[in-house]
């Protein structure tokens, strides 16, 4: 009885999940309710979870719950240690949810909802749970090595190698473009500048609570951390119409991006617990809430998507960023469907923790699901824009011009109707003097934010209150990346460094730290200049680089994942991570061919360098060409030390086959869990 | 009731766990420290040694 009401149950879920999707992808001329992308995305983790990551978990991995994990056999009280599978799909999930799930799917809605919606789904189901899952099971069954480590081990020193330097690469890059997006957001407006720069206090107040007050209550102190910014989002309502003082807050990008340079290197250097350590404590204090609270948002108010299915910009011509759906839809949401970032997590703290290696099926694949519905989240905020506003607010002034008005005809030209009054009613709205050129996505995410919103609480007077909530929810987790990310880094450069010159390696040593933090911050602030300085707005050239070294990151972690799959003797089920990689090397590969060698200048680097070499030279000419240059040598470069990976592995994997060359698989021994028997 | 009980207890878990505070409680058990300005100081120290370098993802 029970196993026909199962039969009948998830028979339905198929069929409710092929009808959403059938209405999402067929539906044309008319705006559809966004419950059809959330029943859609419910019904394809549903089915996804149920049946695919459950023939991982049995055929292809043989998961054991009777084998002792790192977690039991090397709990040390510190870095490893049992969890509660909960435990660790919430430490899991904090870490992989960082702002990239809501920024790509924002730019990528440029297509129209339809092809990031279909990417996040298959991408999430098919590829980036299944990477994060295998990478995980891998580490539980290595004592937790790292990903670099794992690669090294087996495939190669080459793998090791390249995974080392694409991890180095993309915290650069990507650090580099989350802080254009802050400073995109913040430009002129003095009521994000000063709810922003008052989180600095905040934290540093947190840090002495934390250190001296109340030692270790970290929820009470950012409970009282987030009241305080809270206020500092009332006070910033004061600050932009209090003239004298909004004048001191109302920042050119330049301005901000020198500040933020500053910033990242203070807070790179700074001790960990008065700065980074209470700023990523508020960080994910706001996320969490606001995540759950967005969630609720869309499911109470339902709204209405008024952005097409498909846009014209599918032919490449979109003012976001230029390039074709194929590929370019692909590495602009990297986060929400597949990130190689994901696997330095899930090789990293996350194995440590893990019980039993049946809970590696929740906490991987399943908080990569919840990772991916944030990501649909994101897609229906921007989507209930108009879209003649969506594109207002994201197109660079390079492309729609400079005055409101020329914009406003630019843009219903394009056949997406929007006006300069509306946008300058928009804007007074939220609070801003103008909602025009604020490229990168999160003001655009912001204001669809404000809209679910004050739709559902508070009403068109909240407007402006909720629009800087998300706004400082989105700096505060984004810089947050940015603290971590640059400390990340650091240790990284120190680590290399010390087979060097011994003292370099030292994380205590002030010279080594001022001198690596320097290093990372000069390696990211060039990046952000770049954007800052760029006439197309920036995003259009970083957040594709930055796809792309995200991308090939996941492209050596499917690889390692492969050989350790056939090393295991499960060739054909190899498939499964296979078909991703196949995948992920013709995406990044194509975008990697199009972003150095494309004829047009909105798209190849190389080509917006010649055709700065043609035009007529200004003061900032000579920088860009060398910028554009810049960029085309990191993607062949890139390119070039993933390709190395490939063919090793492709060799080994040959070899493996053929019976030509030895397996080993560099496993720790199976030793029995002493655990009580799994609650099933 | 024990079921809502239950994942109230393992939701205030996890956020102990992500606020790091279950990490200074099995360290002041570990050292057998009281909790004070001091012991959160060595808590950090330690936390640094031992290269406590929790990547945030993008």
């Amino acid at each position: 009885m029970n196993k026909t009401f199962s039969i009948f149950a998830w028979a339905a879920v198929a069929c409710l999940g092929a009808v959403a999707i059938a209405v999402v992808a067929l539906r044309r001329g008319e705006p559809i309710n966004a419950l059809w992308l959330v029943a859609a995305a419910a019904c394809c983790y549903a089915l996804g979870y149920r049946f695919y990551s459950r023939f991982i978990s049995v055929k292809v991995l043989a998961l054991d719950s009777r084998r002792a994990t790192p977690a039991e056999r090397l709990e040390n009280g510190r870095d490893f240690l049992v969890t509660n599978k909960w435990v660790v799909f919430g430490h899991h999930f904090a870490a992989i949810a960082g702002p990239g799930p809501l920024v790509g799917p924002v730019l990528a809605v440029q297509f129209g909802y339809l092809p990031g919606t279909l990417w996040i789904l298959a991408g999430a189901v098919f590829a980036g749970c299944v990477q994060d899952f295998v990478i995980l099971v891998f580490s539980v069954r290595r004592d937790g090595k790292s990903l670099t480590e794992m690669a090294k081990e087996e495939t190669g020193r080459v793998g090791g190698f390249v995974a080392y330097v694409a991890v180095i690469a993309i915290l650069v890059i990507l650090l580099g473009v989350c802080a254009l997006i802050v400073v995109n957001a913040l430009k002129s407006s003095p009521w994000g500048t000063f709810t922003i720069a008052m989180t600095i206090p905040i934290a540093l107040l947190m840090g002495i609570y934390l250190r001296r007050i109340r030692p270790g209550k970290v929820m009470e102190v950012s409970l009282l951390g987030f009241i305080l910014v809270l206020l500092a989002i009332f006070g910033g309502q004061w600050v932009s119409q209090t003239e004298s003082v909004a004048r001191i807050f109302s920042l050119s990008a330049p301005t901000l991006a020198i500040l933020i340079i500053v910033y990242g290197f203070a807070a790179s250097a700074l001790p960990v617990w008065l700065l980074l350590a209470p700023r990523d404590y508020l960080s994910t204090f706001v996320k969490l809430g606001t995540i759950g609270l967005l969630a609720a948002g869309i499911v109470v108010l339902h709204p209405t998507l008024h952005m097409p299915a498909l846009t014209r910009f599918v032919d490449g011509t979109g003012p976001v960023f230029a390039g074709k759906i194929f590929p370019f839809a692909f590495i602009t949401i990297a986060c929400g469907a597949i990130s190689g970032f994901h696997s330095l997590i899930a090789s990293g703290t996350t194995p440590k923790l893990i019980a039993r290696e049946t809970e590696t099926r929740l906490v991987g694949y399943g908080a990569m699901m919840a990772e991916s519905a944030v990501a649909i989240m994101a897609v229906i905020a921007a989507c209930v824009l108009q879209p003649g506003v969506y594109f207002a607010i994201n197109s660079p002034a390079g492309i729609v011009g400079q005055a409101p008005e020329a914009a406003a005809a630019t843009i219903s030209n394009w056949g997406f109707p929007v006006s300069a009054g509306e946008m300058q009613t928009l804007a007074r709205a939220v609070g801003e003097q103008t909602l025009f050129n604020r490229t990168g996505g999160a003001p655009a995410f912001a204001v669809g934010m404000a809209n679910i919103f004050s739709h559902t609480l508070g009403g068109q007077a909240l407007m402006a209150i909720w629009y800087h909530f998300a706004i400082m929810f989105e700096a505060l987790f984004i810089l947050t990346v940015l603290d971590a990310g640059t400390r990340v880094a650091r240790f990284m450069i120190q680590d290399a460094l010390t087979h060097v010159y011994k003292p370099l390696g030292r994380t205590s040593w002030y010279p080594s730290i001022l001198a690596t933090s320097a290093l990372v911050v000069g390696a990211w602030g060039y990046f952000l200049w770049q954007g800052v300085k760029d006439p197309l707005g920036g995003i259009n050239s970083l957040w594709p680089l930055f796809g792309i070294a995200n991308q090939l990151l996941a492209t050596v972690a499917l690889c390692v994942a492969t050989t350790v799959i056939i090393k295991m003797h499960k060739t054909r089920y190899a498939s499964i991570t296979l078909l991703p990689l196949g995948w992920l090397v013709a995406v990044t590969y194509t975008a990697a061919w199009h972003k150095i060698f494309d004829a047009s200048s909105r798209i190849g680097f190389l080509a917006q360098a010649r055709s700065l070499e043609v035009g007529t030279p200004t003061a900032t000419t000579a920088r860009l060409i060398v910028n554009n240059r810049l960029d085309a040598a990191v993607t062949a470069t890139l390119v070039v030390l993933v390709s190395l990976v490939l063919f090793e592995s492709i060799v080994a994997w040959v070899g493996f086959v053929r019976g030509s060359r030895a397996v080993f698989l560099k496993e720790s021994p199976f030793v029995r869990t002493r655990l009580a028997t799994e609650e099933q | 009731m024990r079921q809502i009980v239950r994942v109230l207890t393992i939701l205030r878990e996890a956020l102990r766990e992500i606020f790091d505070e279950g990490s200074y409680t099995r360290f002041l058990r570990r050292t057998q420290m009281p909790s004070s300005p001091r012991a959160y100081a060595a808590y950090w120290e330690e936390r640094e040694a031992s290269h406590a370098r929790k990547p945030r993802c993008c």
